[in-house]
């Protein structure tokens, strides 16, 4: 149902990052940049809190016209950034939770390769698999 | 494909340009020709096996039966084998086997033996044989199936089917190919009396062969080029050598498609080397690899960083970033298997499955863990070898049961990895020698699995020295004997009983020393006695040992003690001299 999935490192450069093929990809390259200055944001307002209190799960960063884009930060400081489409009314918050839940386990599952090195870009084909898997489910 | 066959092994000759149909050719021949010596490719097999698992050479009797069947002087054919190199090298690698063809064919066709000769458009070499299915293969193979489409599709069947045929048919009727197999006559199944029962086969059977496979080792044969063809003969070479009943079974299964994919199945002498390599990295064939240590060991194979970290996603099936024996067997063979060439798959083959290659080769480790034990040959410590055996057949039986086993004996052996280094391998040569009957292991005892194997293991931290042994034992018997009991209680029982089996453990066997202790459900054994003696020999040798060690050391002692005294005594003398000195030097 993702039209754009992001996995972003903590120095703010994309480890991964994949579009829908059919739509402009430039265009959501864009709307993850400036989403992560959204993402900053709501860091910096929890980060007073402790850390462990501040969720992995940052829901709605901003909705657009036709999308919405949702955050999910690590403890590591890696964010996940997803672009839905807006006409997809059925996609409640739960089921977002769980896909970034997935992404999340798929990427720990990346780094436990001991020949990913940290800070490379993401070519594991089990998370191409996926991430497809989440993509494809738009219909 | 010029890459393909130039790359192969050597730097020397220029790059081949083959044709498609020469490309076909050669390969089979190759195949041929490194698999008709039953043994392996090279001279040598199983250092072979060991030392370049990426090369498939053809070996020196059938290709030189070859190149004699090619009809050539025997000086041409001397020059040839110079100038493709293989003199060089000292064996037959893809490389220099296909110059040496299209070397041959040049020669056919009247040109001059020489490197420039290769690069140009030549027919097919022709190799009279006395059948006339080999000439009309060797001399026309279009003709012979029609079309080119199918050539490849048929050559890929016919090499693995001429293999089966040819070890199950020559196992079993040998007599009777071998008066057939003339002219070339050192290996008999290097004949066309195979190909022509494969050809019969095949005719009847084409429809029946499910082509899916085929076709896909189609492209698989032609992009990867003469490497696999010829590398795609070791392991289907090995698998029908090796393991008669699969190869039966998989011609069964071939027109039946329940496997496959003969690349990925792992032959009991790949086996054999996986579990070796094991060991090397990790003593305890039921703990793990960590993933640095894999990392090192596979960057050794000089694959490209993506397809390592490919193949290990492939094969760390619980993506905890260790290897378990049969992860790391999964890893080793693909690494094997795409040196060979082969495309690396979209998915782990069930044949690489961690539980298929425990359920498959359970035995395998313990043979090895035998081999060790005669060679290692430690007295102690023989009852974890029960634990261990039936820890292991239980791992077989439940797939989820040596997860936390292994999570914990893991754990700790990372954590002490000295003391546990020399602590696992004497359970490891315990157990199987349980298992040899030596000491029938006492039946009654339900496994007591991780609890105790830490505890040996954390005892042995505690007792790094010589006590380990006699204390190990001692304490490992109570230990595994008190099965109810979780592992918290019994650690402070272990302590308990370490300085009473320290002073006790020469005379008594382990079971009167378990008495003392305060948990002590002990079933006396009559075998543990029997293992007591020789324990107590070897304690008692290791004592007078140690005591010889400790009155040479004892006056070691004493003599520096001496001349540190004479030391002291000659630096006062020389600071009285100095202060004598020193207000005259003032002045």
């Amino acid at each position: 149902m993702a039209v754009c999935v992001a996995v972003i490192a903590k120095e703010n450069y994309p480890l991964y990052i994949r579009s829908a093929p059919t739509e402009n990809e430039l265009k959501f390259h864009y709307m993850v940049h400036t989403s992560l200055d959204v993402v900053d944001e709501k860091i910096s307002a929890m980060g007073k809190a402790l850390v462990d209190q501040r969720e992995l799960y940052l829901g709605l960063l901003y909705p657009t016209e036709d999308y919405k884009v949702y955050g999910y930060v690590t403890n590591s400081k890696v964010k996940f950034v997803m672009v839905v489409d807006s006409s997809n009314t059925a996609l409640r918050d739960n089921e977002i939770r769980s896909m970034f839940r997935k992404l999340h386990n798929s990427y720990t599952d990346v780094m436990c390769n001991p020949f990913y090195n940290p800070g490379d870009r993401i070519q594991s084909r089990a998370f191409d698999n996926m991430v497809t898997s989440m993509m494809i489910q738009v219909c | 494909m010029e890459a393909a066959a130039g790359g192969g092994c050597g730097s020397g000759p220029p790059p081949l340009l083959l044709s498609e149909g020469e490309q076909q050719c050669y390969s089979e021949l190759f195949a041929r020709c490194a698999g008709a010596t039953g043994g392996g490719p090279g001279p040598v097999p199983p250092d072979a096996t060991r030392v370049a698992p990426g090369t498939a050479t053809a070996a020196a009797g059938p290709v030189a039966d070859l190149f004699r069947a090619s009809q050539l002087p025997a000086e041409t054919l001397h020059q040839i084998t110079e100038l493709c190199g293989a003199k060089r090298v000292g064996y037959f690698g893809p490389t220099q086997f296909y110059i040496a063809l299209k070397l041959i064919a040049a020669a056919q066709s009247g040109l001059p033996v020489r490197i420039e000769s290769i690069k140009c458009e030549l027919p097919l070499p022709r190799f009279m044989m006395s059948k006339n299915d080999g000439e009309i293969r060797f001399g026309n193979p279009a003709e012979l199936h029609g079309t080119k489409a199918q050539i490849p599709y048929l050559t890929t069947e016919k090499n693995s089917f001429k293999r089966t045929d040819d070890e199950d048919k020559q196992e079993t009727q040998s007599p009777t190919m071998s008066p057939l197999a003339s002219p070339p006559s050192s290996p008999p199944h290097y004949q066309r009396v195979p190909l022509s029962h494969g050809y019969s086969k095949l005719r009847s059977s084409t429809e029946q062969m499910h082509p899916a496979p085929y076709e896909a080792r189609q492209p698989l044969v032609q992009p990867e080029g003469p490497s696999s063809g010829g590398s795609g003969s070791k392991p289907l070479r090995h698998q029908a050598s090796l393991i008669r009943s699969f190869s039966v079974e998989r011609e069964l299964q071939d027109s039946s498609s329940s496997y496959p994919d003969e690349p990925w199945r792992i032959t009991a002498e790949q086996r054999e080397y996986y579990v070796n390599q094991f060991r090397s990295l990790q003593p305890d064939p039921s703990s793990f690899i960590s993933g640095s240590v894999a990392k090192n060991f596979f960057t050794k194979s000089k694959l490209s960083i993506p397809e390592l970290s490919y193949i290990w996603e492939l094969s760390d099936a619980d993506c905890d970033g260790a290897l378990t024996l049969p992860e790391f067997c999964a890893a080793f063979h693909l690494i094997v298997a795409r040196k060979n060439g082969y495309p690396l798959p979209e998915g782990l083959p069930p044949t690489l499955q961690p539980d298929y290659l425990q359920a498959a080769f359970p035995k395998p480790k313990r043979e090895c863990a035998l081999y060790d034990s005669y060679s290692e040959s430690l007295p102690a410590n023989q009852q974890p070898r029960d634990l261990n055996r039936m820890e292991k057949a239980s791992v077989k039986d439940m797939a989820d049961f040596p997860v936390p086993t292994q999570d914990v004996t893991g754990d700790d052996k990372q954590a002490l990895k000295s003391a546990t280094n020399e602590a696992l391998p004497k359970d490891v040569s315990e157990e199987p020698a349980t298992k040899s009957g030596l000491l029938p292991p006492p039946p009654a005892l339900p496994p007591r699995p991780c609890p105790s194997q830490s505890e040996q293991v954390s005892e042995a931290e505690l007792l790094p020295q010589l006590n380990r042994a006699p204390s190990q034992t001692a304490e490992s018997s109570p230990a595994k004997k008190d099965t109810p009991y979780s592992q918290p209680p019994s650690k402070p029982i272990r302590r308990k009983l370490r300085p009473e089996n320290q002073t006790t453990e020469n005379q008594e066997p382990p079971t009167t020393v378990s008495g003392p202790a305060p948990v002590a459900t002990v079933k006396p054994h009559p075998t543990v006695q029997k293992q007591s003696s020789k324990q107590k020999k070897a304690i008692q040798t290791a004592i007078r040992k140690n005591k010889e060690a400790n009155a040479v050391l004892a006056r070691l002692n004493s003599e520096l003690q001496q001349q540190l005294k004479e030391v002291h005594q000659e630096r006062i003398a020389l600071e009285n001299q100095l202060e004598q000195l020193r207000p005259v030097t003032v002045l």
